[in-house]
């Protein structure tokens, strides 16, 4: 089976840079290099971490209801994707990102995404999108089929995508694209870079300052080892990445977000814009509006295990009277709280912060204590 | 001193020479495969196990691991440095940071073990 998972055009680059390869979403991804998970998530909130997730797919929706460029084309495609997810992508300023799901017509969140309006006036009526690695197949199958009659989806395969991420990344991005330090936090800008368009995000999935590549693939090795040539840049393989999104309190789709979750229970309602509350028209808005109104049943929340035992995904989770309440969705160690991290899903009547709980680890009750997320601070560049 | 290994990668070497104490943990092989060790439970003095119970647990960055006892017997001591420093285990696995010592009930269970050599080779599998 290993010569069938799909490689990266950073492969080579991993394997010279001694990383320990394994399979994830059916690619062969670094899982960490020769410094280990924990000093590569230190080393990521310290100064800055380089991190391959070419594995997530791109791809450009364009409308065919409006020539390109101008609002009126931006308002054509913005209205097409609307139909698919809750947040407001119309009003979204040139060069604006915004974080949004795919919703299925239950109101089940089917993943989560990005989506960016282009900065440049020729470009409008494009959406770019960035989705996730083990989802896109039935994403942009679903997204070019729904809106066949509206616009057309240009998968990006060719395209790698690195993210930089940590203190020092804002210095080492602007020294290869001068300007880039200037951009807040969820814009975007295109650049060229020796002949190459790049895509350049300042997003991530750390909780800290950050931006997100898109390059041509053929240039991608090239792009990496430029930004890997200074002092502060490290490789930082998907073990790290995930403690890192944790700390951060930032959602794994399949694990803290699956079909069986909305926006509302999944505790990001924030993604449901204020038009589309009141507007509706995405899949699922009767129900999801509804649970907003009433409360779901139970909400995504922070946990803070007692002592250093890690619970991990699966976990049940008991009120203090030994009640099963839910289960937690993701849970590790958190290298900078130097403490166990989780997140899971309880009864909304225990979901106020400090509401103790018990998590089952091996058998035995561990208690803990509902906190509110992020459990490290995000440090977004806002200008 | 013999050291011994299992097949899960435990070592039982003992205390002294000729003495009926035995130290036992998991080989630098299991701890370099573990990766940064961030957890460990391990059992109270006075405890007795049969060979191949759970007895301990070692949590990495990236998953929990149960350690079995490797044979069977009563525990003595449990090395508390290395549950307040769970680190120590990356560092000096086979060394300072043992995990339990222990009196064995069937010292002839050791003579099933592997011995260094034949762990090698059994990793290098």
């Amino acid at each position: 089976m290993a010569d069938a998972l799909k490689q990266t055009p950073l492969n080579a680059l991993h394997r010279a840079l001694g990383a320990k390869m394994v399979e994830f979403a059916g690619y062969d991804m670094p899982v960490q290099y020769p410094m280990g998970v924990l000093k590569e998530h230190l080393h990521t909130r310290e100064k800055a971490g380089l991190f391959d997730v070419s594995h997530m797919g791109q791809a450009f929706l364009k409308t065919t209801e409006a020539e390109p460029g101008g609002d009126g084309a931006h308002e054509a495609v913005a209205a097409a994707i609307e139909t698919l997810v809750p947040g407001e992508i119309v009003k979204l300023k040139m060069g604006g990102l915004r974080y949004s799901v795919l919703l299925g017509e239950d109101g089940g969140i089917l993943d989560d995404l990005m989506i960016t309006r282009p900065a440049k006036d020729g470009l409008q009526g494009t959406l770019f999108l960035v989705v996730n690695a083990a989802t896109k197949a039935d994403d942009f199958a679903l997204i070019g089929s729904a809106l066949a009659d509206r616009a057309t989806l240009e998968i990006a395969d060719d395209r790698a995508l690195l993210a930089l991420q940590g203190p020092a990344a804002a210095g080492v991005v602007d020294r290869l694209l001068p300007g880039a330090g200037e951009q807040t936090f969820m814009t975007m800008r295109p650049y060229e870079w020796n002949d190459a368009y790049l895509i350049v995000s300042r997003c991530g999935y750390t909780g800290e300052d950050g931006f997100e590549i898109s390059v041509p693939g053929e240039r991608a090795e090239e792009m990496a080892k430029a930004l890997l040539a200074d002092d502060a840049v490290e490789p930082i393989g998907l073990g790290a990445r995930d403690s890192l999104r944790l700390e951060a309190g930032l959602c794994l789709y399949g694990h803290d977000l699956a079909p069986e979750n909305t926006p509302v229970d999944g505790n990001i309602a924030f993604v449901i814009g204020k038009r589309r509350r009141e507007e509706g028209g995405f899949p699922g808005a009767e129900k999801i509006l509804k649970m907003r109104a009433e409360g779901p049943a139970q909400l995504r929340v922070g946990l803070l295990p007692e002592g250093r035992a890690p619970a991990r995904e699966g976990a049940e989770i008991q009120s203090a009277d030994g009640k099963t309440i839910g289960a937690v969705t993701s849970g590790g160690f958190g290298p900078t709280l130097g403490a166990p991290v989780a997140m899971g899903y309880v009864d909304a009547e225990y979901a106020a912060s400090g509401t103790v709980v018990n998590l089952i680890v091996r058998g035995k009750p561990l208690p803990a204590r509902v906190a509110d997320m992020p459990f490290t601070p995000h440090r977004y560049y806002r200008g | 001193m013999t050291v011994r290994y299992t097949k899960d990668h435990e070592y039982v070497r003992a205390e002294t020479e000729g003495g009926d104490v035995y130290i036992v943990g998991i080989s630098k092989h299991a701890a370099e495969q573990l990766g940064d060790v961030v957890f460990v439970e391990l059992p109270d003095a006075g405890k007795t196990f049969k060979k191949g119970d759970d007895m301990a647990v070692v949590e990495s960055v990236k998953a929990a691991s149960d350690v079995y006892a490797p044979i069977s017997g009563e525990i003595v001591e449990a090395n508390n440095a290395i549950v307040d420093e769970p680190a120590k285990v990356n560092e000096d696995a086979e060394g300072a940071a043992w995990f339990v010592k222990m009196k064995p009930s069937d010292p002839a269970e050791l003579d099933a073990m592997m011995d260094e050599a034949a762990y090698a080779a059994f990793i290098a599998e």
